[in-house]
């Protein structure tokens, strides 16, 4: 490929640019990471310094004393709930937006599309009064049902054109051999939309995984919270043990740096296929 | 834009796809069939979307009109007077003004340096896939591990300082979070680090969309690298530069997690740190003030709405439309 491209030069300054770029962008977690190993004196005394000696105390301390097990349990179940949720009936709705011809279909679907217009955040407060209302708040369905509603429409402007791309010929054979539309989506497009759904799925994964503002407010019994709500309570509650609070802080990154690493490409990929054009 | 929807029309709806129909009994069958499965498949759908999306905003306009503490049915009418007070509120212009500053900032600020280092990098480069997963570390860590892992770093005397000191630049160290008047710019520096790499992303996605030849094409001509990339490239880029600004415009209009957690709620409640967002969970959920935060709402949702169709109306057109939904259609 390099071969092919007129422009060779510069080479040795795009690696010291992309070697900044990637420094600065991960030299803080970094930081975080390593600092975790220190103690409290330790940063006090010299805030940019090493671990000397490496200390495994604080990790130590938090995978067995605090609630990260039990908040990184809460996260696990509220995001796969959401992820199924979302997978589920964004595709029922995409697939009828997709592949069913009938009056009202383009409206429908920018009914859809307002949802990517404005902030879902900012009705935060009556969403919390209307659960609060119908008895659902500290409960995992208070951040579910929420959480699947926001990721509906992204879901729906990615999943609708790969649906509509699968080939009419095969609708007509799978009708030929007494496929109705119903076996159509169970039997072929479910298996064939398989890479959309999960980018999809891992957009809505990280979103859910990530999300702070919805638990922080519906979410109040503490055996309930998530890693986010956990991260940000360690950290206000214990401000003296900074080394503590890293360790926590590091800690509750692995999930999504793990997951990460393993879905990049669909991440990436999601985002790719939202801006060709 | 919402025309009311027609579900129910089953009898006016146009014939059903290319199934061969014998009789007239058969089709009538066969037309209510694809109504009950168009129903059955996008009701769970719309009622989520509808129960936990458009409802609450209903009601944010609802409980706004009344001073409310969040107990009983509201029933101290007070009309507009939450929006007002809202207006004459300090805080709130400065919660305002800080949204200003960070919508028009990262725009700036991110726009220039994604431009760059995406027009840099595009093209295939030993540890590309490593750079791209680095450069999206950012992106992906949960805001609130990103403002306290910011705000160890930012801390008076921490590793920030110690830093800038040790290469004798310690003549900026600042009161990062605690300066009234620099906390917002620290705030900014944060959001930046967050979300600039993701601006990356979407430019890198951009460019490899961009046809190889018509660069070479213009290289032939006796193009240079700057002109190739002003007048071929950055053209083609457009819609996706703009796609990014309008997701960076309707993010930072909401930013809510990464100033909750590495502002000091002192400094946030004196306004230097404030957005909308932060102001309305202060306000309507911790001080009760029901009515008001959700009149606060209904201000941060109109002002977004409104930035949001302008910037459609005049700069996005059919980007949306053309390019989130691809080719297929």
């Amino acid at each position: 490929m390099t071969s092919s491209r007129p422009f060779s030069w510069g080479n040795p300054l795009m690696y010291a640019l992309a070697l900044a770029v990637a420094a600065v962008s991960i030299a803080p977690v970094v930081y975080v990471i390593v600092g975790g190993f220190r103690t409290t004196p330790q940063i006090v005394a010299d805030p940019a310094g090493l671990p000397d000696p490496w200390v495994w105390d604080n990790y130590q301390r938090v995978l067995t004393q605090s609630d990260f097990w039990s908040q990184a349990w809460n996260s696990a179940v509220v995001a796969l709930g959401t992820t199924l949720g979302v997978v589920v009936l964004g595709l029922c709705a995409a697939y009828v937006l997709a592949r069913y011809t009938f009056r009202g279909r383009e409206a429908l679907y920018t009914f859809f599309t307002l949802g990517l217009l404005f902030p879902a955040g900012a009705a935060i407060l009556p969403l919390y009064l209307m659960l609060r209302d119908l008895d659902l708040t500290n409960s995992y369905y208070a951040v579910i049902l929420p959480q699947v509603a926001f990721s509906l429409p992204i879901t729906i402007v990615i999943l609708r054109p790969f649906l509509t791309a699968i080939p009419r010929e095969l609708e007509d054979a799978a009708a030929i051999d007494g496929t109705g539309r119903l076996g159509f989506l169970w039997r072929i497009t479910l298996p064939l939309s398989k890479p959309a759904l999960v980018t999809v799925g891992v957009l809505a994964f990280v979103a859910s995984w990530n999300a702070f503002l919805l638990p922080l407010l519906v979410l109040s019994d503490v055996d309930l919270h998530t890693l986010p709500l956990g991260v940000q309570n360690f950290s206000s509650q214990y401000t003296s043990d900074t080394a503590g609070i890293l360790a926590f802080t590091s800690l509750a990154m692995v999930p999504a740096l793990l997951f990460f690493t393993l879905t990049e490409k669909q991440i990436v990929g999601g985002l790719q296929g939202a801006v060709k054009g | 834009m919402t025309r009311t929807l027609d579900l129910a029309g089953g009898a006016s709806a146009p014939p059903a796809g290319p199934r061969r129909v014998r009789r007239s009994s058969t089709r009538a069958a066969e037309t209510r069939r694809k109504w009950y499965e168009i129903i059955g498949l996008t009701t769970p759908a719309i009622a989520v979307y509808v129960m936990f999306v458009l409802v609450p905003m209903g009601f944010a306009v609802y409980y706004s009109l009344y001073r409310w503490r969040g107990v009983g049915p509201p029933t101290d009418f007070v009309g507009f007077d939450n929006y007002v007070l809202a207006f004459q509120d300090p805080i709130f212009l400065d919660a305002l003004r800080n949204n200003a500053v960070i919508v028009v900032g990262s725009l700036l600020v991110q726009g220039p340096i994604a431009l760059a280092v995406a027009l840099l990098l595009n093209r295939r480069f030993r540890g590309r896939t490593v750079f791209r997963l680095l450069v999206f570390v950012p992106y992906v860590l949960a805001e609130v591990t990103v403002g306290i892992m910011w705000k160890l770093i930012l801390t008076d005397g921490g590793t920030m300082d110690a830093l800038l000191r040790s290469i004798g630049l310690g003549g900026l160290v600042q009161a990062w979070l605690a300066d009234l008047d620099v906390v917002i710019w620290t705030l900014l520096f944060v959001l930046t680090w967050k979300y600039v790499g993701f601006a990356i992303i979407l430019l890198l996605a951009g460019l490899s969309n961009v046809p190889h030849e018509l660069t070479e094409a213009a290289a032939i001509d006796g193009a240079g690298w700057w002109q190739i990339q002003r007048h071929v490239t950055l053209p083609l880029l457009g819609p996706t530069i703009r796609i990014w600004m309008f997701l960076s415009m309707i993010g930072s209009l909401q930013v809510f997690d990464v100033i909750w957690v590495t502002s000091v709620p002192a400094v946030r409640s004196l306004g230097a740190s404030a957005t909308m967002a932060t102001y309305m969970v202060d306000n309507g959920f911790f001080a009760r003030l029901w009515g008001y935060g959700n009149a606060v709402a209904v201000i941060l949702f109109v002002i977004s709405f409104v930035a949001a169709l302008l910037f459609q109306r005049f700069l996005l057109r059919r980007d949306i439309q053309g390019a989130l939904t691809g080719r297929a259609n």
